[in-house]
This record gives structure tokens, sequence and C-alpha cells, in this order.
């Protein structure tokens, strides 16, 4: 129990300095910033009590929005995706999910790209969207989740098959 | 009563999520209209170490282009301290004649692809730095200083979609405001300009003497494009920036020495 507490809590301070000191410097294109701290909520224990995830991820958004004065945008996504994240997960693994010993050992390649995208694509509308706050940019909008979108999703893809958890 | 507890602990993550994405929400769209939040931003200690840390480390792979950019600047200030009558010189260097007082930094955080970008730099209240100081690098304006802590101060930088700076066409008094529509980090837009101002593209943009932040004429960038607004009675100028946004290092802090005379001056005229 307490190794998960700390394997945690490394993942945090980790994620929260890659994040702020290599990924939002990449600019790809001008434009690019891939979040990938949301693999995090990938990697996060899947039986927990909830209120604490959700604690967990109100503070590791807002960590990263006093780093890149975003204020609150990484936070209210990351909050909404510990919110939704059991819903998206009976939607990706179906049944499973609600079996005791469920965990990602059980689960197809597919469904777990599926979850990443979900998590990836809702994070980053309830981000730009607020960031931007203008129904007249929509496009600019859709450009961006898309375009970052897609980085994202394949540099979370990576680093889930290097750093691949044992058990969970 | 009791129906009542049941219900609120039966939704008691839906209350905590709605409680969390209350204060989120309040904290993001009070950013889009007031200044930025004085307890939250990357000026604070444990941030700014950090990105003092990465800097120290990731600014030696541009030492020698920084460099060769600084010794440029350096010729193009002599060129001109050398070809100036010689009184006038000597009058510019009398610290108590100077109304304008500059002080050197470095940036240790740039950002420049979100609506709102702020750059963080390593000077802070310690070196005298405090809100509302202009910043300006080797090749133009950078922005105006908006939070400082002991070691750190964040800027907001032209690229942000709440900068409204003065600016006028070089070698007129034809001046308007310049703002940033958030498309791309290399132009921003001047408004304001009467039509009745010939306008042609490859003009010089310059600051204007209408605020205390800027010194007058600090280059700002060149006219690329122009047209006429909705009212057609002004002039909306896309506006392509000398100074390169994703590639700043060393940067300039300007101070107005008259500035608190200036705006007590305003303040008590207002009244």
């Amino acid at each position: 129990m307490s190794t998960t507490v700390i394997i945690n809590i490394l993942r945090f301070i980790l994620l929260v300095l890659t994040q702020v000191l290599i990924f939002n410097n990449l600019n790809f294109l001008g434009f690019i910033n891939p979040m990938v701290y949301v693999i995090f909520f990938y990697w996060y224990p899947i039986k927990v009590n909830r209120a604490l995830f959700m604690l967990i991820a109100f503070l590791l958004g807002l960590t990263i929005d006093i780093f890149s004065d975003t204020l609150a945008l990484n936070a209210l996504a990351s909050v909404t995706i510990a919110y939704t994240r059991p819903a998206i997960m009976r939607f990706c693994f179906g049944v499973n999910y609600d079996f005791q010993n469920f965990s990602f050992k059980n689960t197809t390649k597919l469904q777990r790209i599926t979850f990443m995208a979900l998590v990836v694509l809702i994070h980053h509308l309830i981000f730009f969207s607020f960031e931007i706050l203008s129904i007249a940019h929509i496009l600019l909008i859709l450009k961006k989740v898309i375009a970052t979108g897609i980085v994202t999703l394949i540099l979370c893809i990576l680093f889930s098959s290097l750093f691949s958890p044992k058990t969970e | 009563m009791q129906r009542i507890i049941n219900f609120v602990l039966r939704y008691r993550n839906a209350f905590l999520y709605a409680f969390f994405a209350l204060i989120s929400l309040v904290m993001t769209i009070r950013s889009h209209s007031y200044h930025q939040s004085k307890f939250f931003n990357s000026s604070k200690w444990i941030s700014g170490s950090i990105y003092g840390a990465g800097s120290d480390v990731s600014s030696y792979f541009s030492l020698q282009e920084e460099n060769k950019k600084l010794v440029e600047e350096n010729q193009r200030l002599r060129k001109l301290l050398f070809n100036s009558p010689d009184d006038s010189i000597t009058k510019s260097l009398d610290s108590t004649l100077a109304v304008y007082e500059v002080m050197s930094a470095k940036l240790i955080k740039n950002s420049f692809t979100s609506p709102r970008n702020y750059v963080t730099i390593d000077k802070g209240e310690k070196d005298g730095v405090h809100q509302d100081m202009g910043v300006i690098t080797t090749d133009g304006i950078l922005g105006i200083v908006e939070n400082v802590s002991q070691n750190f101060a964040t800027v907001q930088s032209v690229l942000n979609t709440k900068s409204n700076i003065n600016a006028k066409i070089k070698g007129t008094e034809y001046f308007g405001s310049l703002i940033w529509d958030t498309k791309d980090y290399t132009v921003v837009q001047l408004i304001d300009i009467p039509r009745l101002v010939p306008v042609v593209v490859g003009d010089t943009i310059v600051t204007g003497g209408m605020s205390s932040i800027f010194p007058e004429n600090v280059p700002i960038g060149v006219i690329k494009k122009y047209d006429l607004n909705a009212s057609k009675s002004f002039y909306n100028i896309d506006v392509e920036l000398f100074c390169d946004m994703a590639n700043i290092k060393n940067v300039y802090l300007i101070e107005n020495k008259n500035k608190e005379e200036i705006q007590e001056l305003e303040a008590r005229t207002i009244e």
C-alpha cells in the first residue's frame, strides 16, 4: 500500500517537472505543446477513493497552472477527468470494469488506447475551450484540440509502454 | 433532515466535483478580465527556482547565438554614440538628467502559444523591479512587468489578449493601440489609426509617447498589411514584430523615473 503512495507522489512530481520543463517548451509547429501529464489519470490506481482522486487531480492541475501562468485551466480539465474517469472506463472496458479484480492486464490494447484517447480528448476540449473562451474562435479551438490531442496521445502511448506499471 | 444528509452523502462526489470546478471556473474567468493572480503565478520562489535551474542548463545551448546578438547590438549602439555630437553624449551619461533607468535580466520561462502569454524573468523586488516596468529585447518590445516576487518577476507579453500598448507610425504623431488577435505569434495588430493617415506597407511602428511605461520610439515592427475596420473610419494594421518571440534570452527593464510624478498629476487632474 505504502509503495503505491510513494510511487504516485514520485509520479506526480516527475510528471509536473517533465511537463513544465520539457513539454511546455516544445512548441512543435509553432503551437503544439502536448500535455503529457494526463497520463497520470491512466496510471493512477483504479479502485480508489474518488474524493481523494479528485483532490489530487485538482492539485496536479493547479501546480501545472502555477508554472505555466494559465490559472486554473489545467485544474478544471483535470478535475473533470478525475470525476468522469469511472464512466469513461465503463464505456471502454464494458462490464469487466465492475468486477472486483479488474485491472489493465485483462484488457486489450485497443481498449486502453480508446480510453487514453477519450481522456485526452475531453481534457483538451475543456482546456482549449476555456483558454480561448469564445464561440467565434471555434475553428481555432478545434484545430488546437485535434493537433495537440494527437501529439499528446502518441506521447502517452509511448510513455505507457515505456514505463508500464507492474501491478495495479 | 435525515433525507437531506443522505442525499448529500450519496452524491458527495458530484458535490465535490462541483466545488472544485467552481473554484477553477472562478479563477479562470477572473484571469480573463482582471490582472494575473497575485498568489498563483510563476514568479513564486518554487516555480521560479525550478525554471531558473532549467534555464541554467538550457541557456548553454544558445550561448553562441546570444553572444552574437549582443555584440551586434553593441556595435549598433557604438555607432550611434560615435556619430552624435559631443555634448549630447556627456549630457546623456549624466545620471541625474536621465529620465529612464535600464536594467538587464534573463528570461527563464518563455511562452507564446497560448492566448494569454506570460514570461518569467530572473530579477525581482530585490533588484528593484516593480510592477508596470517596460520590458524590451535587443530588437523590440516584449511586454510589461505584471507580478514581482523577491527574486523573480512575470511579464505580460505583447502576445496577450489583455495587452494594450500605445504605438505610432514612425515619423508621424498618429498613435493607436497595439493588441493581439492570438492567431500568429509573429504578428500583432495596431488599431485606431485614423483613415486620413497615409499608411504604407513596410513602414516602421514604434512605441508612442502617450504612456509612462515605454520611452518614445522603441521599435516594435513593420506594417505587413492593412485594411479599414467595420466602421470604415479607422485602420486595422497587421504589424510584423521585429523581435522573434520564440527565441529570447536577454531582456532589458526600463523604468521611467518621472512616472510617479506623471501618475500623481494625472490622478489629481481627474479628481
